[in-house]
């Protein structure tokens, strides 16, 4: 399965619809800080953590929150390429509280990163908080997490009852592997008398063969009504 | 009844204490970093715990419907070992952090130069990061111990009305409330203070700049003693008010000096039990 990048939804820019949600105080700090940030990057680790205190943290749009929004913001104004870049993420993400992390995690497909920051990724979805999962599992772990690392985190999103609309890229990165994973999971349930959860089903309806012979499975898969 | 257990160590306890807590009325705690029983021997041990405080310990309880904040200090025990003394230079980084409501625990529990020394430290991280201060009182020798405590609260300069010294008892608790500081007692099972205690204590005190906590921890402790000493209260006559004033609106005016106790109330008719009452654990 090739991954194609271009057809993952790249997250809206933060910056017109937090300009209108800010009111005069915040926003003049905002755009203080990011002046500092451009001069001298190391004053974003004092920043950083500030942020939601400055800014709220109301919802702004279907992907960022205020805080989170304006912590992107932040980054992006960071004038740091490559490793260095990555470096100075990765000790935000590492010093940072859960507010602190999911912001990271979900500026992480509007910086130039490379697969740079996947450690990071890799580091949540070993984690158990839900919020922390659904955070990185956006664009960037769609476009950048290596196919085994990308079905097991699926996986464990249906453990953790994480709704798979939420999972950046399943459209495209779907796969048989994944489908057959998908079907015996469910088949196990089945077993088990337990509920299959709905949101599978369609990844393993694409994969007919996958099912095989097993009835109650065949069964599940059917259509509603 | 809504309770704030303004001190306990939730990190050391279970998920059906957390139900048991849910069930009995309380709705927001705030746990002090302290030690663990088992001495660390690094500071990367200590932001390891730190982080779990700020992380994983606030999802964990959001889940049993209580809303968790911590407080952030090297403990005084621990000021005496060499190396763990560095955690004190990158307190600033935690200080920062949200759901950071105060300075904590610090204080003294051998009163040695090296204790001093962190608490004063510890007292002027407080005044930069305008945060209020929890301070323990040594349980050996403890009127000398609060006498020399109140001391440093005075020099170090820090507003006495956002300082707590908790496990206070009979002996203490008159200095401390005539410093202009917070009276916080610990209700234990068998040592310290019991809730009999406690309402004799608020009878004679009165119930303003009083906290009172389980302190529940890794020990012999009960994390429902808030729960018991509410209804030691109710049982020795104080109406709804001063159970509610002790139990909740006290707290939440001491933490609240931080600034960052971003907390719900609770809602009267909430159900005896929470929706999310089993945690998560990935292999269900
Ligand atoms: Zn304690």
């Amino acid at each position: 399965m090739a991954v194609t990048t271009a057809s993952l939804s790249t997250p809206p820019d933060p910056q017109p619809g937090l300009i209108a949600a800010l009111d005069d105080t915040a926003r003049t700090w905002l755009e203080g800080s990011v002046a500092e940030v451009a001069a001298e990057p190391a004053a974003v680790r004092r920043l950083f953590p500030a942020v939601r205190r400055r800014c709220g943290h109301g919802r702004l749009d279907s992907y960022w929150t205020v805080d989170e929004a304006a912590r992107a913001v932040l980054l992006t104004a960071l004038p740091l390429r490559g490793q260095a870049l990555a470096d100075e993420v990765t000790r935000l993400h590492r010093h940072g509280d859960p507010a602190e992390q999911r912001a990271v995690l979900r500026a992480l497909p509007l910086l130039d990163l490379g697969d740079l920051a996947l450690a990071l990724v890799r580091e949540t979805l070993r984690g158990n908080d839900t919020t922390l999962i659904e955070a990185a599992l956006g664009p960037y772990a769609a476009a950048h997490l290596p196919d085994a690392e990308y079905r097991q985190a699926v996986l464990k999103c249906v453990f953790y009852e994480i709704p798979l609309d939420r999972v950046t890229g399943l459209g495209t990165r779907a796969d048989r592997e994944l489908a057959r994973m998908l079907a015996d999971f469910a088949h196990e349930r089945i077993v088990a008398g337990r509920d299959v959860p709905e949101d599978i089903l369609p990844v393993v309806r694409a994969f007919p063969d996958v099912v095989g012979g097993r009835a109650e499975l065949q069964h599940a898969l059917k259509e509603e009504g | 009844m809504r309770i704030f257990d303004p001190h306990i160590h939730m990190t050391s306890r279970t998920t059906d204490d957390y139900e048991a807590m849910y069930a009995a009325g309380v709705r927001a705690v705030v746990e002090p970093a302290f030690w663990l029983g088992q001495p660390r021997t690094s500071p990367e041990s200590f932001y390891d715990y730190f982080d779990g405080l700020l992380g994983w310990e606030p999802y964990r309880a959001a889940q049993f419907g209580i809303q968790h904040f911590c407080t952030i200090a090297l403990n005084p025990k621990e000021a005496n070992d060499p190396r763990c003394l560095p955690v004190l230079d990158e307190l600033d980084r935690y200080l920062a952090k949200d759901r950071v409501v105060a300075v904590g625990e610090i204080g003294y529990d051998s009163m040695t130069p090296e204790e001093d020394e962190a608490l004063a430290r510890q007292l002027q991280l407080a005044i930069e990061h305008e945060l209020p201060a929890l301070v323990h009182t040594p349980h050996r020798d403890k009127a000398a111990g609060t006498r020399r405590t109140l001391d440093v609260v005075r020099e170090s300069g820090i507003a006495p009305e956002l300082v707590v010294l908790d496990h206070l008892n009979e002996l203490t608790v008159g200095m401390v409330l005539d410093s202009g500081c917070w009276a916080g007692f610990s209700i234990y099972p068998k040592t310290k203070m019991s809730e009999d205690r406690m309402v004799e204590i608020l009878k004679e005190h009165g119930t303003g700049r009083v906290l009172v906590n389980s302190a529940a921890d890794w020990g012999r402790s009960d994390p429902l003693k808030t729960r018991k000493t509410a209804d030691a209260m109710l049982a020795a006559g104080f109406d709804d008010d001063a159970v509610d004033e002790v139990l909740w609106r006290n707290p939440v005016a001491f933490y609240g000096q931080s600034g960052r106790l971003e907390l719900e109330e609770p809602k009267p008719d909430e159900e005896a039990t929470f929706r999310g009452n089993s945690i998560r654990r990935g292999g269900a």
